[in-house]
């Protein structure tokens, strides 16, 4: 792609970021101007409407970012950001916490939530590790379809007997996403993480785009592997890790956006990282004013908005690549 | 320059290299021979230093292979696996820029002159004309040869070639390996090749290795290693090598197996693994 090209693509995204998140700002329970003079609604702006919506964004572009560096690490447009079980480990961590009547200290569920989906993806990457001894994608992919699994098992033993159910709705909540509990510590939390990975994602970028002729190719092309997936996969984990742990498990986004996003602006890493980010801190934010909105006062979940929107898409994308035939 | 000095190389407990030596000068196709499973891509990953021996050395010019860096190593050497495939839509200029990585630092943009060697590296393939079409709406044919465009983008010394003419029509398969010799005499690249198909070593490479079961058990101009004997010795197929337009070919007997079981030229399996073993 030419660099007028990518240059005209990322400044329209960012003024679309900025229109979203002017747009996420005003709309609401209750309707707000950032001129607004009176001391409540200007308490409801600086504390409530806008650590929100600037967590919405934050958080929609680390889950797509994610999802991009994964599809581009597994070599497959179908990966997201949760494919390591990160979710139902960070599930089974806010599941535990609420158990053990922690939930009462502030802090303590995304906290558990947090160790829970560090704690899934560093066991997936040991066993893939030991069972094969060459650590390779599908090893990887497979411990992480079993590890869900049992971490669900898990949060649903709390949830049915293990003392979780004084605060089953919060858990609901919080399996479904969404970005009720937002404060500025969560903003400037997430906000330094993505700084930090964000930074780290983008100077492997072009090692992503020699992977994608597979390791053998990109390894003769001066990259080592391995060393690629251990650097990527640690500087994925914990950004999509503290984004679960202040809003749950949102779904889609990370899949579907640099999907769309690789459809426009072609598969170059260097420009279909940045381009995902911004695209998904735009694509959550609006979400989340329809959450918001739709029901006011009464919020829905975010998850159930993105999966409306993810799941037909996802559908979509499945048609299509078996109607190319092309392999999974 | 190639050395390969007793060389030896396996996996999970299996021999695949045993002990083998190779001198490869600069300029010169070399070819590889030999049945399924003698070893060939075992020794061209070895020699792109994917894997490293068990025992023994290969030296590239006077270096170890092992004192390179990979990313040192893919400025001298370029190696195309004997399939490639793209995971996402690039256009064949994207992915011939690719051979540039090597010789750019990470933060570093290409330089003009990356350009101009990308450019060249796609004339050089005739595969300038479809340089900004996807990879993935490519003949097979015409992707081998955007396969070479990347190699040569890295500007390597050494071309290492799995099987390039697998899976090709023959009207590629002359395309390609006509297209890779050009190269070799105009670039002064060495290039190191497998083939399984015995006619191609015999046309296009001025020495060949037949390989059997990990060890050289021939080496040489092609006419003097490719005889019908120790073909049917190798492969247990009886061939005749017949003249045709002043030049030959080699014609299998088809479904006359030889009866001679192959010789066990590396004595029995199986083998102890190197280092444990009395022999490592």
């Amino acid at each position: 792609m030419k660099r007028w090209k990518s240059l005209l693509v990322l400044s329209s995204l960012s003024a679309l970021l900025v229109g979203a998140i002017a747009l996420g700002i005003a709309l609401g329970a209750v309707p707000l101007s950032p001129f607004d003079a009176d001391p409540t609604n200007r308490l409801i702006l600086t504390q409530i409407r806008l650590p929100r919506v600037l967590l919405a964004a934050l958080v929609g572009g680390a889950l797509a970012l994610c999802g991009a560096v994964m599809q581009g690490l597994f070599r497959n447009p179908l990966a997201d950001p949760y494919l390591l079980g990160i979710a139902s480990g960070a599930t089974a961590g806010a599941a535990l916490t609420i158990a053990l009547h922690l939930d009462i200290y502030w802090g303590f569920v995304p906290l558990g939530a947090f160790l829970g989906g560090v704690l899934a993806v560093a066991i997936v990457y040991r066993v893939a590790q030991t069972r094969w001894a060459r650590l390779d994608n599908y090893a990887l992919i497979l411990s992480g379809v079993a590890l869900a699994a049992l971490f669900s098992a898990v949060t649903s033993f709390l949830l049915f007997y293990g003392g979780a159910a004084h605060d089953a709705r919060r858990l609901i909540f919080w399996i479904l996403g969404g970005l009720g509990g937002a404060q500025w510590l969560y903003v400037f939390g997430v906000l330094g993480t993505l700084v930090v990975a964000g930074m780290v994602v983008l100077l492997f970028a072009r090692d992503l785009n020699a992977l994608a002729l597979g390791e053998e190719m990109a390894a003769h092309l001066g990259i080592e592997p391995r060393h690629l997936r251990k650097i990527l996969l640690v500087a994925v984990t914990l950004l999509t890790a503290v984004a679960v742990a202040v809003s749950g498990t949102i779904g889609f986004v990370g899949l579907i956006v640099p999907h769309i996003l690789r459809l426009i602006v072609g598969p170059d890493h260097r420009l279909l990282l940045p381009v995902s980010a911004l695209g998904g801190a735009v694509l959550l934010t609006l979400c989340d004013a329809v959450a918001r909105t739709v029901l006011a006062p009464a919020e829905l979940p975010l998850g159930i908005i993105t999966a409306l929107l993810g799941a037909p898409f996802f559908l979509f994308l499945l048609r299509r690549r078996a109607q190319i035939g092309a392999t999974l | 320059m190639i050395r390969l000095e007793r060389v030896r190389l396996g996996y999970d407990g299996r021999l695949v290299l045993r002990d083998l030596e190779l001198e490869i000068a600069p300029g010169e196709v070399f070819g590889l021979v030999g049945p399924n499973g003698s070893g060939k891509t075992t020794l061209l990953r070895a020699i792109s230093g994917r894997l490293s021996p068990h025992a023994g050395a290969i030296y590239l010019d006077l270096r170890r292979l092992s004192e390179l860096s990979s990313r040192e190593l893919a400025r001298e050497l370029a190696m195309l696996e004997q399939e490639i495939s793209c995971s996402f839509d690039f256009t064949v200029r994207e992915i011939v820029e690719l051979g540039r990585l090597p010789h750019r630092a990470r933060w570093q943009r290409l330089s003009r002159q990356d350009h101009e060697i990308v450019t060249r590296a796609l004339w050089l393939t005739d595969t300038l004309p479809f340089a900004d079409r996807s990879i993935q709406r490519l003949s097979s044919g015409e992707r081998q040869r955007v396969w070479l465009a990347l190699a040569l983008a890295q500007e390597p010394k050494v071309l290492l070639l799995d099987e390039p003419t697998a899976h090709l029509d023959f009207n590629y398969q002359i395309e390609i390996m006509e297209l890779v010799c050009s190269l070799a005499q105009e670039q002064n690249l060495t290039v190191l090749v497998s083939l399984h198909d015995l006619n191609w070593a015999l046309h296009y490479t001025d020495r060949v290795a037949l390989l059997s079961e990990g060890r050289v058990i021939a080496l040489g101009e092609p006419e003097r290693v490719l005889t019908e004997k120790l073909i049917e010795q190798v492969f247990r197929v009886r061939v005749r090598i017949v003249d045709g337009t002043g030049e030959r070919y080699i014609v299998p007997l088809f479904g006359d197996l030889s009866p001679n079981p192959s010789p066990k030229v590396g004595g029995g399996f199986p083998l102890p693994v190197p280092g444990r073993g009395p022999g490592g």
